[in-house]
């Protein structure tokens, strides 16, 4: 699961498009995420203020973004 | 004003590739509906505002002071140790020509589309396909607070880095980590620059990127940052790196922060495929931004102009085929693609440096006069220092 920080927020979109799952749309400036996130971290990576943080939900996982 | 119930074509995204589409649509005769889900064109803006004098050669822009600021005469390339390269701008790529004001820039696009007819739909999303069977025919779109159908026979996906409508049509546009990057850039005031250049750092201050400074006037510059997501280790690091870059540096000592701006780039390999049956993708929806450089506006223009001609020819012949379509894409592809794979394997040798590399690269590269920066002569040069550098980069020649 994502969780977002409104205040750093910039609403740029990219972690729209990095996410391979479609789970996020940029609705002009809200972000809203749907069910289909895997959890991958992406758009973690992909944020450029750190807005984002990905809190894991699905018990022991191997971190899934090692490249 | 509210759209009509029906069109010939629905551009979606009010970018420099949406606008230029529609214009071109409209001119050669379709009834093109522009939709743009900000409140305004252009603003906010989310780009370095670099673009090459190119794309004047290729579609009918004419130059126009409220938003051609500053035009350089050339871009240095800094190394890791501070040794630079001057490219002259006829040389260079996309990032060097000049410096433009993109809320202006993308306003005027927009202009140029109405002018020739088509309507522009502001504070407007669209939100999904109308589908006909498995056909497309159509678009929702969302305008304050109201949903409503719009019918059209083409849907143009100019919809950007966050494109839906491509993944929507079902293309592939996901991009691995080592093709996507992160950006941060700081337009600065207070500065005192040398407004002749545009500026680039490359090397560990940027892991997989660069870091850039293209200068609007002497005292006011954009100051950005992209870094390779296959490079990225935690959250925020384009900001980090960008303030320490910033910090290094006494050029901004006294400088003031004017507005941050951010946003994500792709620096793939074109797509395979940009049309289906009534879709056609184009600028950062169909990944089609210079993967060496980043810069997208110039290949959204040149694409988009193509884009909206075969638009407005399937309309004549009412065709919406992707067969018909394909003129689409060898038009395109015949203008930019093989400088994208070319660009797109210079990038991947150049990310696979380490700073010791790139200023050998650099160093080898200063010995060549100016006026023979060509591709070919460089890598004469750096053959005749460092031949086992140049063995990477044989392949481009
Ligand atoms: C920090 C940064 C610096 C950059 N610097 C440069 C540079 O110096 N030079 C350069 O050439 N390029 C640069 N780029 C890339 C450049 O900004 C893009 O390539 C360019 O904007 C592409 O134009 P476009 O029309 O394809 O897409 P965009 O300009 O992104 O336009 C897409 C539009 O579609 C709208 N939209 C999206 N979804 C919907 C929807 N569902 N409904 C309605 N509207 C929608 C968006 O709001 C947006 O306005 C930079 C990018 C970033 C992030
Ligand atoms: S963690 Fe991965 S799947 Fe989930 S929203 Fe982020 S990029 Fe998308
Ligand atoms: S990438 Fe970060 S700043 Fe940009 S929209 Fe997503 S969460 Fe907001």
């Amino acid at each position: 699961m994502i969780e977002l920080n409104d205040d750093k927020c910039m609403h740029c979109g990219a972690c729209v498009g990095a996410c391979p799952a479609n789970a996020i749309y940029l609705n002009e400036v809200i972000l809203d995420f749907n069910d289909d996130c895997t959890d991958c971290g992406l758009c973690v990576k992909a944020c450029p203020v750190g807005a984002l943080t990905l809190i894991r939900t699905r018990g022991l996982k191997v971190p899934a973004v090692t490249a | 004003m509210f759209p009509k119930d029906s069109y010939d074509v629905v551009v979606v995204g009010g970018g420099p590739s949406g606008s230029t589409s529609a214009r071109y649509a409209a001119r050669n005769g379709a009834d093109v509906l522009l939709v743009e889900k900000r409140q305004e064109i252009g603003s906010p803006v989310r780009c370095g505002e670099g673009v090459s004098m190119e794309i004047f050669k290729h579609v009918d822009i004419k130059p126009d002071s409220s938003w051609l600021v500053n035009q350089v005469t050339g871009a240095r390339i800094f190394g890791p140790s501070g040794k630079f390269i001057l490219i002259d701008a006829k040389n260079a790529g996309d990032e060097v020509g000049a410096v433009i004001e993109r809320d202006n820039f993308d306003k005027y696009l927009a202009t140029e589309a109405a002018r020739e007819g088509a309507e522009i739909a502001t504070k407007t999303s669209v939100v999904s396909f109308l589908r006909d069977g498995g056909e497309v025919c159509g678009v929702r779109i969302r305008r304050m607070g109201e949903e409503r159908d719009i019918a059209a026979k083409l849907v143009i996906g100019a919809d950007g880095f966050e494109s839906q409508v491509a993944r929507w049509a079902g293309f592939n546009t996901n991009l691995k980590t080592r093709d996507t990057t992160s950006n941060l850039q700081y337009r600065m005031t207070n500065l005192d620059l040398d407004p002749r250049f545009t500026d680039f750092y490359i090397g560990s201050v940027a892991p997989g990127g660069y870091v850039w400074i293209f200068p609007k006037s002497r005292d006011v510059a954009n100051v950005g940052i992209g870094l390779l997501l296959s490079k990225i280790r935690g959250p925020s690091e384009a900001k980090d790196y960008l303030d320490e870059f910033i910090a290094s540096d006494p050029r901004f000592k006294n400088a003031s922060i004017m507005e941050t701006v951010s946003g994500g780039v792709s620096v793939s390999a074109p797509l395979d495929k940009v049309t289906a049956d009534r879709i056609m993708l184009v600028g950062d929806a169909a990944r089609m931004i210079d993967p060496l450089t980043g810069g997208g506006i110039s290949n959204g223009v040149i694409a988009g102009k193509v884009c909206g001609e075969v638009a407005a020819e399937a309309v004549k012949a009412g065709d919406f085929s992707d067969g018909f379509l394909q003129r689409y894409e060898k038009g395109w592809r015949e203008l930019l693609e093989e400088k994208l794979y070319r660009d797109y394997m210079a990038k991947e040798k150049l990310v696979s440096l380490d700073d010791e590399a790139l200023d050998k690269l650099i160093e080898a590269m200063s010995a060549v006069p100016l006026e023979n920066l060509s591709t070919k002569e460089i890598l004469g040069a750096i053959r005749k220092k460092y031949p086992e550098l140049v063995k990477e980069f044989e392949d481009l020649i």
